[in-house]
C-alpha cells in the first residue's frame, strides 16, 4: 500500500515538472525562433517550414535595422523618454508619497483624491482634451506628464517610507533641521534601493508604452520604438524605413528577418533590466496588497 | 504666537511635549505655514491628480453637450440625456457592449484560473531551484509590450509563418487565416493574454501558499490522506480569501478589457466581433471626432465599473472576506 502510494506520487511529481518545463518553453520558444530565424537568409527562410537553426548565418536584417535612420531615431526617442520620463515620475511620486505619510493638514482628502482614481477613470476623451489644452500635444512631454504618477506605485512607495524606522527623522529633528532636509538627506538615501525598483518600473512601462504615443503624437520623426514595431511587423509596412538603406545593399533582407530582428533589438533592454526587476517585483506585489 | 513656535523649533526633544499644547490653539495657516516643506513636497504630486484626472472627470459634462470645439466647454448646447440614450439605442454600441462582456466572461473563465494551476504546480515542485527557474521564465512575458507580443503573434501565424508552415506541411491543411478570420479573435486575445499573465498573476498566490505552515500537512499525512486530498483540503482552502479578492477585483473591471491589445489586434475584418469599449471610444472620440458621444460612453462605462466595485466589495464583505478597501 505505502509504496503503491509513493509510485503514483512520483508519476504525478514527474508529469508536473514535464508540463511545467513544457509551459516554461512556451514561453522561450518564440524568442529563439525569432533569434534563428532572423539570422537566416532569405532563400532558407522561404524553402525551410521549420526553421530552427540556419545553415548559413547572416547580418543582413540586423544591419538593414541598424542602418535605418527612422529605426534608430525611434530608439532615441524611446531611450529619451524612458531616462527622463523615470526620473520626473520617481521624483514626483516620491515627493509625494513622503509627503503623505507626514499628518499634514488634509492629508485624508488628498489619500482619497489617489485612492478614487483605482475606481472610477477619468475617461480617455476628457483626458485627451486636458492634454491638448495644456499645450503637450505632439510634444514627447505628452508621453510623460499625463501618467507622471502611478496611483498604485504612490500608494505602495507610501507604506514603505511609512514604514522606515522613526529614530533618524527624529534626531534630525532635534538637530533642527527641517522636513526638506529630513527629505532629501535622510529618508531619500535610506530608500535607494526601493527608489531605484520603483525607479526600474516606471522605465519599463515607459519603454513598453503604445497607447499614449498612438493618442498623442502625429509626428513621425516622434515615434517611439513600439510605434515603429507596430508599423514594421503588425501593419508589415516595412517601406516606413528609410530607402537609402535598401538600396546601399545588394540584396535587401525580406521584411520578416526585419521584423524579427527588430522585434528582438525592441527588448533586449527588459531583458537586461529583468534580473533586478525580478529581485524587487515579489515585495512590491504584496506590498500593494497590503490593506489600507 | 511667532516666538513661542520658534521657540519650539529650538527646543528640540521639548516640541512634542508643546506641540500637544500648543495645537489645538494655532490657526490652520499657522499649521500650514510650520507645515510649508511638506506641502512643497506634495504640491507638483497634488497639480497633477488634480489637472490629469479630476479636470478630465469633471470634464465629463462634455457627454451632456453637443460639445464642438469652436464653441468650447462653456458656449456647446447643452442636450441632457441624448447620448446615453443613443447608446441603448445605437445597435454598434449594443453590439461593442456585448463584445466587451463576452470577452470578459471568456478571460475570467479561461484565463483567470490558469495562474491559479500554474501556482499550484509550482507549489508542488519540490526542487527549490528548479522551481526557481520556471518562475523566472514565465514572470518574462509580463514585461513585454503588447506591440511585441502581438507582433510575435503576427509573424508566428501569417500565411507564411511557422505555424501555417507545419499545419501546411505535416497535415496537409490549408493556410489558416488566424489574424483575419472573425472566429480566431476572441481565442487569440485569451490566450494572450493567457500566455503574457498567468505567470505573473502566479505571485499573489504562491505568496499566499508560502503562508501555510507545514505543520499542517504533515498532521494531514499522519491521518492517511494523499496529495490529492491534501491540496483540497489544505491548499486551496488557504488561497479562497485571495481567489476571492481578486475575482471581486476582476468584476469591478469586467468593463475594462485592455485598450492595447485590442486595438493591435483589430483589422477591418475583425472590427464586428472585436471592437470592444475603450477601442470603440477612441475611434468613435478621436478619429471621428464626436467628442460628446464617445465621452458619454466612456462615462458610462467609468459609472458602472464604480457600482461594480462597490457592490462586489459588499458581496465579500457579506461572505465575510474583508473587502478590497
Amino acid at each position: 500500500m505505502l509504496n503503491k502510494r509513493s509510485l503514483s506520487e512520483k508519476i504525478v511529481d514527474n508529469t508536473n515538472i514535464i508540463l511545467l518545463a513544457l509551459i516554461a518553453l512556451t514561453m522561450l520558444f518564440p524568442f529563439y525562433y525569432m533569434f534563428a530565424v532572423s539570422f537566416a537568409t532569405y532563400e532558407e527562410f522561404v524553402k525551410t517550414d521549420l526553421l530552427l537553426w540556419p545553415k548559413t548565418w547572416v547580418l543582413d536584417a540586423y544591419e538593414y535595422i541598424l542602418g535605418s535612420k527612422e529605426f534608430m531615431r525611434s530608439l532615441g526617442v524611446t531611450v529619451y523618454v524612458t531616462v527622463v520620463g523615470s526620473l520626473v515620475s520617481i521624483m514626483l511620486t516620491a515627493m509625494m508619497a513622503y509627503a503623505l505619510t507626514r499628518n499634514i493638514f488634509g492629508q485624508k482628502i488628498y489619500v482619497f483624491l489617489v485612492l478614487f482614481t483605482f475606481v472610477f477613470g477619468a475617461g480617455m476623451i476628457p483626458t485627451y482634451m486636458v492634454v491638448q489644452a495644456t499645450g503637450l500635444m505632439d510634444t514627447l512631454w505628452a508621453l510623460i506628464i499625463p501618467g507622471a504618477i502611478s496611483s498604485f506605485n504612490l500608494i505602495v512607495m507610501r507604506q514603505f517610507f511609512a514604514s522606515l524606522p522613526m529614530d533618524l527623522t527624529e534626531a534630525a529633528i532635534i538637530d533642527g533641521a527641517n522636513d526638506l532636509q529630513i527629505f532629501v538627506k535622510i529618508i531619500l538615501p535610506l530608500s535607494k534601493p526601493a527608489l531605484a525598483a520603483f525607479g526600474l518600473f516606471y522605465a519599463v512601462g515607459y519603454w513598453n508604452s503604445y497607447f499614449s504615443a498612438l493618442l498623442y503624437l502625429s509626428d513621425p520623426a516622434k515615434w517611439t520604438v513600439q510605434v515603429v514595431l507596430r508599423q514594421l511587423v503588425i501593419l508589415n509596412q516595412s517601406n516606413i524605413l528609410d530607402a537609402g538603406v535598401q538600396a546601399g545593399m545588394d540584396n535587401p533582407p525580406p521584411a520578416e528577418t526585419v521584423g524579427m530582428a527588430a522585434i528582438l533589438l525592441a527588448t533586449v533592454p527588459i531583458l537586461i533590466v529583468y534580473p533586478f526587476l525580478q529581485k524587487h517585483f515579489a515585495k512590491g506585489v504584496m506590498l500593494g496588497s497590503v490593506k489600507e | 504666537m511667532e516666538n513661542l513656535q520658534r521657540t519650539t523649533e529650538l527646543a528640540g526633544n521639548l516640541q512634542e511635549d508643546i506641540d500637544l499644547i500648543v495645537e489645538p490653539k494655532i490657526s490652520i495657516l499657522k499649521r500650514m505655514w510650520k507645515e510649508r516643506y511638506l506641502y512643497l513636497l506634495l504640491l507638483p504630486g497634488l497639480l497633477f491628480f488634480i489637472i490629469y484626472r479630476y479636470v478630465p472627470m469633471a470634464g465629463n459634462i462634455i457627454a451632456f453637450q453637443d460639445y464642438s470645439a469652436f464653441q468650447g466647454f462653456f458656449h456647446s448646447d447643452w442636450v441632457g440625456l441624448k447620448h446615453f440614450k443613443t447608446i441603448f439605442e445605437d445597435e454598434e454600441v449594443l453590439r461593442v457592449l456585448w463584445n466587451t462582456l463576452y470577452l470578459s466572461f471568456l478571460q475570467i473563465v479561461f484565463a483567470f484560473p490558469v495562474s491559479i494551476i500554474l501556482a499550484l504546480m509550482l507549489n508542488e515542485v519540490r526542487n527549490s531551484i528548479y522551481k526557481r527557474v520556471v518562475q523566472s521564465i514565465i514572470y518574462v512575458p509580463h514585461f513585454l509590450s503588447w506591440v511585441v507580443v502581438i507582433g510575435i503573434v503576427t509573424i508566428l501565424l501569417k500565411s507564411n509563418g511557422i505555424v501555417n508552415k507545419v499545419l501546411g506541411s505535416v497535415f496537409g491543411m490549408d493556410s489558416v487565416a488566424f489574424l483575419q478570420d472573425p472566429n480566431w479573435f476572441m481565442p487569440l486575445v485569451v490566450l494572450e493574454v493567457i500566455w503574457k499573465e498567468s505567470g505573473w498573476g502566479t505571485i499573489i498566490f504562491l505568496a499566499a501558499l508560502s503562508g501555510i505552515s507545514p505543520s499542517l500537512y504533515e498532521a494531514a499525512a499522519v491521518d492517511g490522506a494523499n496529495r490529492w486530498q491534501q491540496i483540497w483540503h489544505i491548499t486551496l482552502p488557504a488561497l479562497k480569501s485571495t481567489i476571492i479578492i481578486l475575482l471581486i477585483l476582476r468584476l469591478g473591471s469586467v468593463l475594462d478589457v485592455g485598450f492595447e491589445q485590442i486595438y493591435l489586434m483589430l483589422t477591418p475584418f475583425t472590427m464586428k466581433v472585436g471592437n470592444v469599449l475603450d477601442t470603440f471610444v477612441y475611434l468613435k472620440g478621436i478619429q471621428n471626432s464626436d467628442f460628446s458621444f464617445a465621452t458619454a460612453v466612456g462615462l458610462f462605462k467609468s459609472v458602472i465599473g464604480l457600482i461594480l466595485i462597490v457592490a462586489a466589495n459588499r458581496l465579500a464583505k457579506k461572505f465575510g472576506e474583508g473587502g478590497v478597501y
